[in-house]
């Protein structure tokens, strides 16, 4: 299985996709911090996925005789002022996070990639307004930026999304019209445009696939970034509203505690620094592998 | 001829991959006195790999060994990386194949020839630009005066690498290695920078390797010449017995290439196969 | 004579407010071998780029196969003329298989029956089936350049612009491409226009040369004259005693 993945001369387009695949794979796993961060992040998939049966208590179910306990063997991270079982918030809170990080990474790269790549190849004029308009963007804060959409269209986990996306596509359209600029005048790109593609065709199937490893290093790496915006916004009461679990949310609430009942505004957080410090790694070793002089090594 | 300028034996540069470690260099031995030595050979032949070896410039990972490697009496393998760089420069000089990634960008050239003189030497500094400007004139530059105040980018090629020329033989080194010195130029600038290189060595009873892929040239600026081929050399012979070469490669190497003055329907082309198992084209 | 294959009257090329290249006229018959030869700023590559419509910023007339030509690459100019670059290491896609490489022109084209045409032509280039699958960087220069090669062919042009297209190569690679230029050409009749400054090659290759220098040309030539060293432009004498003296062992 192993030999015909890593065959010199595979006999079909699947083997060949395959094989690159497994090499991108095992170059991954012989970095151990990457390997650190992609458990991390497979243990939050599985919390998002199962949290029904790994949960022990229901993550808004209220029992106000047991508020504001310590951790404890019955209730592992303790309970908050309505008396819900923090550890189960938590695990609930991973599907939110989830939620969030996947989709301002399926709104934010495709427009970012889209728009950069189309102002690194036309250049020009089209460039010029295109990257005024990112310039724009890039200039605000994006927490402020994120919180004048959500004033605008008001709170709620949806449209915390669709702010934090339009805060986190200028970044991606930078990195791809760098990077499209680099190649725009290669040879390669120039015979495919000889053989009568169109822009479109160049853009899609040639100039996009080359931007596509350094932005998902770049998606990888902002994810801690977008899930600190998502619990900022929550922190602030415009993200998710109660009593959604959402991480952010949970801090602020446990902020008024933070002096006497510690863990109700720790627990949330640890979650929060462990799942961004899993992003960070396994972005620092997808960065390492998809350097596209690493197909030379293997 | 007294003790040989530089003695080499049983050189090998090994590189560790992810199929375990490689020799591009196999074990080659020769040495040279106050002469022109040409080492021949095709990509991947290990050709600037040796150059780059006796300079003791392969970097970690890759591992060099010898039996020997003396260069006028001292043991080169044995040098601390200090003593190294006072001999580079000083004494052993290279001469790479791209001037545009090899001179400072931010520096005019004038200082950089005076950097590469004082590095080694103290001087004053109107004997510096006097030196400079001599050095400037003996590589064929016109206008010196002007052309030490110009910045690399400046430049033309050929003019470039004839700076580069100047950089390495004005602390009057004993050993010049060249590198593929003029593949990156023009046919026409190719001859007179390998004359002024030739002028400049023999004028100075320097010991010069050129290392390059292009027989003839070889032929033409050498004394001897070392034809090498994955890592081993495979003939060794006097340059102007080039076309009397016996090893199937150097024949090989010397039919395949187009001459000017003759018709042939198709080039006779090189059967790898015969002698090495090397990958094909 | 019949309709010249490519034709270019007083073409004057620019990039930004410089002039590359000044009114050069030539004239190439179909099934000829031409060569352009210069040093490097000549502006010789710059011609093929203005044909193939890479250099948009030109005036004058040129005409392939009889049809103007305009400013922009276009799909029906792609079918009759093709370009095969310099440097085997950058024109083909780092992350696309030679498979994907060869297919693309017949996608953009809607040509069917891509598996069979892509094996096919993998066979007329001299590379084996099983580099089908391989990435770039899984082969050798002059295997590059054979996928190159066979990629301009894939829409069976009649008009081949070659830009240098051994000058990156070694001496026994490139004899492999050079017979290979030879036979395909043979075989397809096809009509060739390279750029070198390799005048060797030019003996090898081509029936007709124009040197240029400084953006214009200054003696058009057949290749008896180079071989017989009768050029007469005093530049193209220099260039040619240039070009001898490093081929005649001392």
């Amino acid at each position: 299985m192993i030999a015909w993945l890593l065959d010199d001369s595979p006999t079909s387009r699947l083997q060949a996709t395959l094989g690159r695949s497994y090499r991108v794979f095992t170059a991954l796993m012989r970095n151990p911090l990457a390997v650190v961060g992609a458990v991390i992040i497979l243990v939050l998939i599985a919390m998002a996925v199962f949290a029904p049966w790994i949960a022990p208590y229901s993550p808004v179910g209220q029992d106000l005789a047991n508020r504001l306990m310590p951790p404890s063997a019955d209730h592992l991270m303790g309970t908050d002022e309505l008396g819900r079982d923090i550890f189960s918030r938590v695990v609930y809170g991973a599907r939110i996070t989830l939620l969030i990080v996947t989709m301002v990474a399926v709104i934010a790269a495709p427009i970012g990639l889209i728009v950069g790549a189309v102002s690194g190849y036309f250049g020009g004029w089209t460039d010029r307004i295109l990257m005024g308009l990112t310039d724009i963007f890039l200039s605000m804060p994006k927490l402020i930026l994120a919180l004048a959409f959500v004033a605008a269209l008001g709170p709620g986990i949806e449209n915390a999304i669709i702010a934090i996306a339009i805060t986190a596509w200028p970044v991606y359209a930078r990195i791809a019209r760098a990077e499209t600029i680099t190649f725009r005048d290669a040879e390669f790109i120039a015979a495919v445009r000889l053989q009568g593609a169109s822009p479109a065709r160049v853009i899609l199937r040639h100039v996009l696939p080359l931007c596509a490893s350094s932005t998902i290093v770049r998606v990888t790496l902002d994810m801690a970034g977008i899930i600190l915006t998502a619990a900022g916004l929550g922190f602030l009461g415009l993200g998710a509203q109660p009593p959604l679990p959402e991480w952010g949310a949970m801090i602020s609430r446990g902020r008024t505690f933070i002096l006497d009942q510690w863990w109700v505004a720790t627990m949330p957080g640890f979650a929060i620094i462990l799942v961004s410090l899993g992003f960070c790694f396994l972005g620092d070793g997808l960065r390492d592998v998809l350097d596209p002089k690493q197909g030379d090594k293997s | 001829m007294s003790a040989p300028l530089l003695e080499i034996d049983g050189l090998t540069v090994t590189f560790p991959t992810s199929r375990g470690p490689v020799d591009v260099v196999k074990g080659i031995s020769f040495s040279l006195g106050r002469e022109r030595l040409g080492i021949v050979g095709e990509s991947g032949s290990g050709k600037s790999m040796t150059g780059r070896a006796i300079l003791r410039l392969i970097r970690k990972p890759g591992l060099v060994t010898a039996r020997t490697m003396r260069f006028d009496g001292i043991d080169l393998l044995s040098q601390s990386e200090r003593q190294m760089r006072q001999l580079r420069g000083a004494r052993l000089s290279m001469v790479m194949q791209d001037p545009k990634f090899s001179l400072n960008p931010v520096m005019t050239i004038g200082e950089q020839i005076a950097e590469a003189l004082v590095t080694h030497k103290y001087l004053l500094r109107r004997d510096l630009k006097a030196r400079v400007l001599a050095m400037l004139e003996a590589v064929r530059i016109n206008d010196p005066e002007r052309v030490a105040k110009l910045y690399p980018h400046e430049v033309s090629g050929g003019m470039g690498q004839r700076v580069m020329i100047a950089m390495m033989l004005i602390p009057e080194p004993d050993l010049l290695i060249a590198d593929e010195p003029t593949s990156a130029l023009d046919v026409s600038v190719q001859a007179q920078v390998l004359d002024i290189i030739d002028d400049l060595v023999t004028g100075k009873g320097m010991g010069l390797i050129l290392i390059s892929h292009d027989l003839n040239l070889v032929g033409r600026y050498c004394d001897r010449i070392l034809v090498i081929n994955s890592g081993e050399i495979v003939e060794e012979c006097v340059a102007s017995k080039l076309h009397e070469a016996s090893h199937p490669y150097t024949r090989g190497l010397l039919a395949a290439m187009p001459r000017m003055n003759e018709t042939r329907e198709e080039l006779p082309v090189l059967d790898r196969s015969t002698w090495t198992t090397g990958a094909g084209t | 004579m019949s309709t010249p294959a490519i034709h270019l009257d007083k073409l004057t090329v620019s990039y930004g407010t410089t002039k590359v290249v000044h009114e050069a006229s030539f004239s190439v018959a179909a099934g000829e071998s031409f060569a352009l030869v210069g040093e490097s700023g000549s502006g010789k590559s710059t011609i093929l780029k203005a044909i193939s419509g890479l250099a948009p910023d030109w005036t004058g007339t040129m005409s392939v196969l009889g049809k103007a030509r305009g400013h922009a690459p276009d799909v029906a100019f792609a079918e009759t003329c093709q370009m095969v670059f310099q440097d085997p290491y950058g024109s083909l896609h780092p992350r696309k298989t030679v498979d994907s490489c060869l297919a693309e022109p017949l996608a953009i084209h809607g040509i069917g029956g891509r598996d069979a045409r892509v094996k096919d032509m993998l066979a007329a280039v001299g590379l084996d089936q099983r580099f089908r699958f391989r990435y770039p960087h899984q082969l050798s220069g002059g295997q590059r350049q054979r996928v190159a090669i066979a990629r301009a062919l894939m829409l069976e042009p009649k008009v081949l612009l070659l830009d240098e297209p051994t000058s990156a190569l070694d001496v026994s690679v490139q004899a492999e491409i050079l017979n290979l230029l030879k036979k395909l050409r043979r075989e397809n009749g096809l009509t060739y226009l390279m750029v070198t400054h390799n005048l060797p090659v030019v003996s090898f290759l081509c029936d007709r040369l124009a040197v240029m220098r400084h953006g214009r040309i200054v003696e058009i030539a057949g290749v008896d004259a180079l071989k017989s060293g009768h050029l007469k432009d005093t530049y193209s004498r220099e260039l040619y005693a240039a070009s001898g003296g490093t081929l005649q062992p001392a």
